[in-house]
């Protein structure tokens, strides 16, 4: 599952919330799974159910929480997420990242984001972006009014009915991640002598690092 | 140029810097347990690439292992989907070659107790784990970061991770702690203070009196809830406790190689003029026992504060789901459950505390259920011989085999609908324990004293 793109136009989905963690993007039960995909329709399951959800279920069964922004008609297809300050924090659980786009996410905008969370999406091709408080409230009424707006990620601008909205920064080499869809793990690869030679100084410095169980 | 213990850790495992300003850092180590690693073994797999040193994994599965009936090993597993997990971790060990303390083994355990209980964890080390509490590592002198599946696929693939060099933050907590205040106590005054994001893009040092009278296991629970305050790691420097710790483990140096690792090791700790970006005071003093209230570690009280007014969205919000109201004390809270466990609070020295506690007395009736669960194998044995299991039992703790439990629930240890627990856990969030489970995070002294009392009541004024 990859997202390659370098423009994207689409609705938002505000989320108005501080501190959405990596429990609430999708609860323990699923992460059981060994696969990437599927997470999707349990996305924010615990706000998004009236019930508890488990792995394998059909969802079409299950109640929904009308009050929750997923399941607001004016909010369907919208996918782009908004939220506010510190999106993402808690566990390393990438498959946090991997609901997000499985439910259709493209893009993740929020005030400021957990370091872990943030490397993930990068890893995924999902785009998330850091904005200014401002920004993200004007982005909230936005979203109110069902506009769509325009993420230019090669110029770096969010543009709404034609004006500017605003500059977004993000460091080049996770862009390109996004742009190109770059294999990470073929790129350090081209870097292999360097890490054997690390390796071998390493292993003269300090050789108890590479020795195996030292019942000694 | 002077340099913190965090640039000198860095600087030792830095390969080469690309030419987007991303480092590869070189992985000395790297834990793997059964949630965040299948998918990077398939990714490995499809692309038909090889792990780079098979000797620098150690596994074991901890997340999803029951916590009862263990003498059954994978066959008391009942939910299929977890079993599958189990053993598809097996199966990958098995394919590479990698060492794992299987559900079976006597080493089992969480991934954060068993690392440094083997010596797998060493001062001047990197360490890395798919599972953010990585950060526990940090409290011997050892750079160690939480990843994401991606991450240890990369890491898996060539043994470094791409990395950009994070900021240094210093967290001196100064004074003595009162008796009574524990480790756990501290680290949640520091997520008080900075709150959940504060410590975002840093590596934070804690440091100061109190740290450097703290035990290596308190150190641990500390540096467990750096992830809590926003860091990806926690440090804290190389002493003759480290050294005391980590002599004589399994896979710790011996004879020659010890002597020359110490030379090392007594390196590890930061220039006195070295420079933080940011420095954070606590006055270790004036700290009481704390209370986390809501669905978040920043919300958090003194045992004899009051919960604060709902002044934003996200504390109405933590409010109702938690069902209280402001100015309601701690001890108002009607509990339910105890959890003593996890990888912040499940070591040998917790469940000594916590025994201290309850010795000689009662469960309150009031709580449906008190769980202990031992972070290993090995601290489980060692409770075994002390008697601690026993002083546990006779008052009416149940006494679980290791694993992560009630922290996150994925076994069948969970919180019903509703319910409150008092835990020694990291994490409140909505759900955590269990669906529509309450959390409250606290320290082993203050869980094993809800337990008896039925509520919270101060700890300090029991041990007096
Ligand atoms: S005990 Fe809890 S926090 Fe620690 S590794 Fe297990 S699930 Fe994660």
């Amino acid at each position: 599952m990859k997202n390659n793109y370098n423009f994207h136009i689409g609705r938002i989905t505000p989320l108005s919330r501080d501190n959405v963690d990596t429990d609430q993007i999708i609860p323990k039960q699923f992460l059981k799974s060994i696969k990437k995909s599927g997470f999707g329709p349990n996305l924010f399951d615990a706000w998004r159910y009236e019930d508890e959800g488990y792995p394998g279920q059909d969802v079409s069964e299950r109640s929904i929480n009308k009050d929750f922004i997923l399941n607001q008609e004016k909010f369907l297809g919208a996918d782009v997420l908004l939220s506010k300050d510190n999106f993402g924090c808690g566990s390393s659980r990438e498959h946090a990242v991997w609901s997000l786009m499985d439910y259709g996410f493209k893009v993740v905008i929020a005030q400021s984001f957990a370091d872990i969370f943030y490397n993930n999406c990068f890893k995924n091709g999902l785009l998330p972006i850091q904005l200014s408080k401002e920004i993200i409230t004007k982005l909230f009424d936005i979203a109110e009014q069902k506009k769509e707006i325009e993420i230019d990620l090669l110029n770096q601008v969010i543009v709404c009915e034609g004006n500017e909205l605003c500059r977004f920064e993000i460091d080049p080499f996770r862009k390109e991640c996004i742009l190109e869809g770059l294999d990470e793990i073929g790129l350090s690869l081209k870097f292999s002598e360097d890490i054997k030679n690390f390796e071998i100084k390493r292993s003269l410095d300090a050789p108890w690092v590479f020795n195996e169980r030292n019942e000694g | 140029m002077s340099k913190t213990l965090y640039d000198k850790l860095w600087d030792a495992h830095a390969v080469i810097q690309r030419n987007d300003g991303t480092h590869l850092l070189y992985i000395d180590r790297h834990l793997i347990h059964e949630v965040t690693s299948p998918q990077a073994f398939e990714g490995l797999k499809l692309a038909n690439r090889k792990p780079w040193r098979i000797s620098a994994n150690i596994a074991t599965p901890d997340h999803n292992v029951p916590t009862t009936n263990r003498e059954d090993g994978l066959d008391g597993i009942s939910d299929e989907v977890a079993k599958l997990q189990v053993t598809t971790l097996d199966d990958n060990c098995k394919e590479h070659g990698i060492t794992q303390f299987d559900i079976l083994d006597k080493r089992q355990g969480i991934v954060h107790v068993v690392g440094p209980e083997q010596g797998v964890t060493l001062p001047g080390m990197t360490i890395v784990c798919g599972d953010s509490h990585t950060s526990t590592h940090g409290a011997l002198a050892t750079l160690a970061m939480g990843i994401g599946t991606s991450e240890v696929e990369h890491v898996l693939a060539t043994q470094c991770l791409v990395a950009s060099k994070l900021k240094n933050m210093k967290v001196s907590i100064d004074g003595e702690l009162s008796k009574g205040v524990s480790p756990k106590d501290v680290t949640l005054a520091v997520i008080e203070k900075i709150g959940t994001a504060g410590g975002t893009g840093y590596a934070i040092e804690y440091c100061g009196e109190v740290i450097r009278n703290m035990s290596i296991e308190g150190r641990m629970t500390v540096c467990n809830m750096a992830i809590e305050a926003g860091a990806r790691a926690g440090l804290v420097a190389f002493d003759k406790k480290t050294l005391e710790y980590v002599q004589n483990r399994p896979y710790s140096p011996k004879g020659n190689d010890l002597q020359l690792a110490i030379a090392q090791w007594h390196e590890l700790m930061s220039d006195e003029d070295a420079i933080f970006e940011e420095t954070i005071h606590i006055d270790g003093s004036s700290l009481k026992p704390k209370v986390s209230w809501g669905t978040s570690p920043e919300m958090v009280i003194d045992i004899d504060g009051t919960i604060p007014e709902a002044s934003s969205e996200s504390l109405s919000h933590a409010l109702k789901y938690m069902n209280l109201k402001p100015g309601m004390k701690p001890s108002d809270i009607k509990l339910d459950q105890i959890f003593i466990g996890s990888c912040t609070n499940s070591r040998i020295e917790d469940l000594r505390i916590a025994a201290q506690v309850v010795k000689g007395k009662k469960v309150s009736d009031r709580i449906k259920r008190a769980i202990v669960v031992p972070g290993s194998g090995l601290v489980s044995a060692a409770a075994v011989e002390e008697g601690l299991d026993q002083v546990f039992v006779e008052a009416g703790f149940e006494w679980r085999a290791p694993g992560c439990s009630m922290c996150l629930a994925m076994n069948p240890d969970q919180l019903g609908e509703g319910e409150h627990c008092a835990s020694t856990s990291n994490r409140n969030f909505e759900g955590r324990q269990g669906y529509g489970g309450r959390t409250h995070l606290v320290s082993p002294a203050t869980a094993a004293a809800a337990a008896i009392s039925g509520n919270f009541v101060d700890v300090r004024e029991l041990v007096e």
